[in-house]
């Protein structure tokens, strides 16, 4: 690992930390004295990572169902891919080899044929906001995600319980509960007095009130030293930059995340992008895939014993095609896989219903045929390490759930 | 003295004010100097399509065998680097000239509209070989047709080969095409799904999965090959007729004319004439805008049968489009040329920045304020809505540029001055006391571009 990465997370963890309020890209920033005292306790102890697969991932492609002779078939070239056997039926994609130590230590796991309520119309936009917002339907306005929903039903919920890490919005944990969110900062070369009056400027407009207030807080410390002349500008303008590119790769961030979650925050989510195999998927997935994997083993190697309570679920918009098309990709599906791991997890098992893949078992006679909702997993899993009610979590967090047997995840 | 009208014509449907030039002074001044002729895409040239793919083509020809080769060639090594840094160059210049176009203030109304239909008509220039070919595809596809008719732009952009990559056309074939029999490759629905749901009737618009397949059936044929320059394969193309929105098209030999026509009658969908007004009022006007407004201007899109000059008259000659000042945030490519404008930056000296320079003054802060040139997450291209712009990391890479930009291009100006000249009738006494009250002239000049009344049209 070059050393510059470990650097640069080192830095991003001295920085404030931000606090997103109610509507989408709003913010405040923690009192400064409460960042250097102990926050309040915790609500509890166990850990919820949720990453958001933005895309769609092929399921079918990254837990191959194998052992039946349709695969192949629905699959030409695809199928021919090696994978690693997980229970003589489901092969893993060979990308997450790595990932093989925690199948067999039970400490990962799959839901396979699962979505969310939406059918139909496959667009990336919507089924990722629908996932996000948790509900059967999207409403118009007031958008917020199911994580936030959550955190207002839990007493003792500080402002660093819940931690959206990356570039990216998180609609997962935004909503009424103020959360964290990291972002890169950048410095600014401005006296106190330019500060105060940039403050008189924001006071009176609400936007630019918070924002500023926070862009204020995030640049407060001193400016690094960048050199003389010309090369000092140039080294400034770059450093503005920092945050995109390698910093903002799935690796970093859950190493960030673990970070936090060895602290006070209990709920981390954050994205990893470029599902969207349309053509040359075998190749095309390898880079995401190699992302997840990199992100679940940083996890569990930045957490240390806290891995032992914690359960992590990777989730999709929807799945894919069971046919691959005429690029050797997949097009818009609807059922897919949910990715799960973590020492809480019971991990080492493929759940779900397996619906098949005959024609007649096919959805629309294109799709793999959802059997169960992603969001009863992500139910069970907030019921088991939460503690929360199921009647709560029906009709709060998931409004018109069912969230029909417990398939036992949680270890 | 510039008037109300001016600062409006200029903030809300320009690139703001300066002491450069003059704004338009009426609805009619705005409309004749976009109907006159083009004269940026004169004085600014930015390479076609055809020449920037094979430039493309031939550096990713080069990359490839070079990674091909088992044993590494220091020679093979740098001309590859050598052939990205010129690569790397043309996409600098061609960002460089498409802000010098939107700094002339003459008709900045044609260059807010090419850049409202270049984000309509999204090309990602990342992967795929899209990466520098980009521009060259808004150049060819989309400038000179946002005076025309929406139908004949939605053809150009949509039937282009930047396009038909980005959204995967170049790889669905008709299963029972002579190609798709001989290959047992299929559909792929990108194209079709998008130009439904994202170019024409919008994701409320009445159609169904059903629509998408028969629409990427009726598709296939169109294709591009960056090496054959290609653009049509007959042996592609699913025999028989398709049935998009109850119409039928072709069933006779493959053509393109039958997906032309597809896309004449997508255009003529009553679905559409409310999706492009809509999309149109809330780019120019307010995320919110007044359904009034919206009804207004769909109705001129229906009438006209999609006459681009007609819809743009509509909007511009509605009272609610000039009313409520300050409900948009300036995007960072808004916000940057405006700046530069209101500091009345000369063009040379912007012309006049290497592709390093560019990277460093432009390409790069933009991306800090969350607009990475050409890079919007999806086909849905940039969001709208205030609240994605003005976070507190874009807002700090905004003040932070504004302080740079200030200490090297401000002159010697004074910070009331600035603000007079670059909000008009809007500027308000209490900003002219807090921008004077700095301690510097960087500074007072920064705050004004850093305030919310700049940052907001």
């Amino acid at each position: 690992m070059p050393k510059y990465k470990d650097d640069r997370v080192a830095d991003m963890d001295r920085r404030r930390f931000l606090i997103r309020s109610a509507m989408g890209g709003a913010a405040l920033v923690a009192n400064p004295g409460l960042a250097s005292v102990a926050l309040a306790q915790a609500p509890w102890e166990n850990r919820l990572v949720v990453i958001i697969l933005r895309g769609a991932m092929d399921g079918l492609e990254v837990v191959r169902p194998v052992g039946d002779p349709l695969y192949a078939r629905y699959r030409p070239t695809l199928a021919t891919k090696p994978g690693l056997d997980l229970d003589g039926y489901f092969a893993l994609n060979a990308r997450l080899a790595p990932l093989m130590p925690l199948w067999r230590a039970g400490e990962l796991g799959f839901a396979h044929a699962v979505a969310t309520p939406y059918r139909d119309k496959r667009s990336h936009f919507d089924g990722q906001d629908l996932l996000e917002a948790g509900t059967v339907a999207l409403r118009g306005a007031g958008r917020d995600g199911w994580l936030n929903r959550m955190l207002g039903q839990v007493p003792g919920v500080t402002v660093k319980t819940a931690f959206a890490i990356g570039p990216g919005d998180m609609l997962v944990l935004s909503g009424a509960v103020p959360t964290s969110a990291w972002s890169p900062a950048a410095r600014l070369d401005l006296s106190a007095r330019g500060r105060r009056l940039l403050e008189v400027l924001y006071h009176d407009d609400p936007v630019f009130q918070e924002a500023g207030r926070v862009a204020l807080e995030m640049t407060g410390g001193a400016l690094p030293e960048d050199g003389k002349g010309e090369k000092a500008l140039d080294n400034r303008i770059m450093r503005m930059m920092a945050g995109a590119g390698r910093a903002s790769r799935a690796g970093a961030l859950a190493r960030f995340a673990a970070r936090q979650l060895n602290r006070d925050t209990r709920i981390a989510a954050f994205s990893i992008n470029g599902w969207d195999t349309h053509r040359a998927q075998a190749g095309g997935i390898n880079r995401p895939l190699g992302e997840l994997a990199d992100a679940l083993l940083e996890l569990k190697r930045g957490l240390g014993t806290n891995w032992g309570k914690t359960v992590v679920m990777a989730m999709t918009e929807f799945g894919r095609t069971v046919r691959e098309n005429g690029s050797r990709g997949t097009d818009h599906g609807t059922a897919g896989v949910m990715v799960m791991a973590g020492g809480a997890l019971r991990g080492g098992k493929v759940y779900g219903r397996w619906p098949g893949l005959g024609e007649s078992d096919l959805y629309q006679n294109r799709d793999l045929l959802p059997t169960s909702d992603v969001r009863a997993y992500a139910a069970y899993a907030m019921r088991g390490l939460f503690g929360l009610e199921r009647g709560v979590l029906e009709r709060v967090v998931f409004p018109g759930l069912d969230m029909g047997d417990d398939p036992g995840i949680i270890a | 003295m510039t008037t109300h009208f001016q600062t409006m014509a200029a903030i809300r449907f320009g690139y703001g004010l300066s002491a450069a030039d003059v704004p338009p002074d009426n609805v009619d001044d705005m409309l004749s100097r976009l109907r006159g002729p083009d004269r940026m895409a004169a004085a600014w040239p930015i390479a076609s399509f055809p020449v920037r793919a094979r430039e493309s083509l031939n550096f990713r020809l080069l990359r490839k065998s070079f990674r091909n080769r088992p044993d590494t060639d220091k020679k093979a090594r740098q001309a590859v680097r050598k052939a990205y840094r010129r690569m790397f160059g043309g996409l600098m210049q061609d960002m460089r000239a498409t802000v010098l176009r939107a700094m002339d203030g003459h008709d900045a109304f044609r260059e807010r509209l090419v850049r409202f239909w270049a984000d309509h008509f999204t090309v990602i220039g990342q992967g795929k070989g899209l990466r520098f070919v980009t521009t060259a595809y808004v150049e060819d596809a989309i400038r000179p047709n946002v005076t025309g008719r929406f139908s004949d732009l939605l053809k150009a952009a949509d039937m282009h080969p930047a396009m038909l990559i980005f959204l995967d056309q170049t790889s669905s074939i008709g299963p029972d095409s002579p190609i798709g029999k001989r290959s047992g490759k299929g559909l792929n629905e990108n194209l079709a799904r998008e130009i439904i749901e994202l170019h024409t009737l919008g994701v409320k618009g009445a159609y169904t999965q059903k629509d998408v397949r028969q629409f990427a059936s009726l598709l296939t044929g169109l294709y591009y090959n960056f090496r054959t320059g290609s653009r049509f394969r007959a042996a592609a193309a699913e025999p028989g007729a398709e049935t998009v929105l109850g119409h039928s098209y072709g069933g006779g030999p493959a053509s393109v004319a039958d997906i032309e026509a597809a896309l004449d009658d997508l255009a003529r969908h009553p679905a559409t004439a409310r999706h492009i007004a809509g999309k149109l009022a809330v780019h120019f006007v307010s995320d919110n805008p007044d359904p009034a407004l919206v009804d207004h201007v769909a109705t001129a899109f229906a009438d006209s049968d999609g006459d681009l000059m007609a819809t743009y008259a509509a909007l511009l000659e509605h009272p609610l489009a000039w009313e409520n000042p300050g409900e948009k945030a300036r995007q960072p490519f808004d916000f940057m040329v405006a700046a530069l404008r209101a500091l009345n930056v000369p063009a040379q000296t912007v012309a006049g920045l290497d592709a390093g320079k560019t990277r460093l003054w432009l390409a790069a802060p933009m991306e800090a304020m969350g607009q990475p040139w050409q890079r919007p997450n999806g086909p849905d291209g940039w969001p709208e809505e205030m609240d994605y712009w003005i976070t507190p990391q874009g807002l700090a890479a905004r003040i932070e540029w504004a302080l740079l930009l200030a200490g090297r291009m401000g002159g010697d100006q004074r910070p009331q001055d600035l603000a007079r000249t670059a909000l008009g009738t809007l500027v308000d006494t209490r900003m002219l006391q807090v921008v004077g009250a700095a301690e510097s002239r960087r500074e007072g000049i920064a705050l004004v571009l850093a305030s919310p009344e700049f940052n907001r049209r």
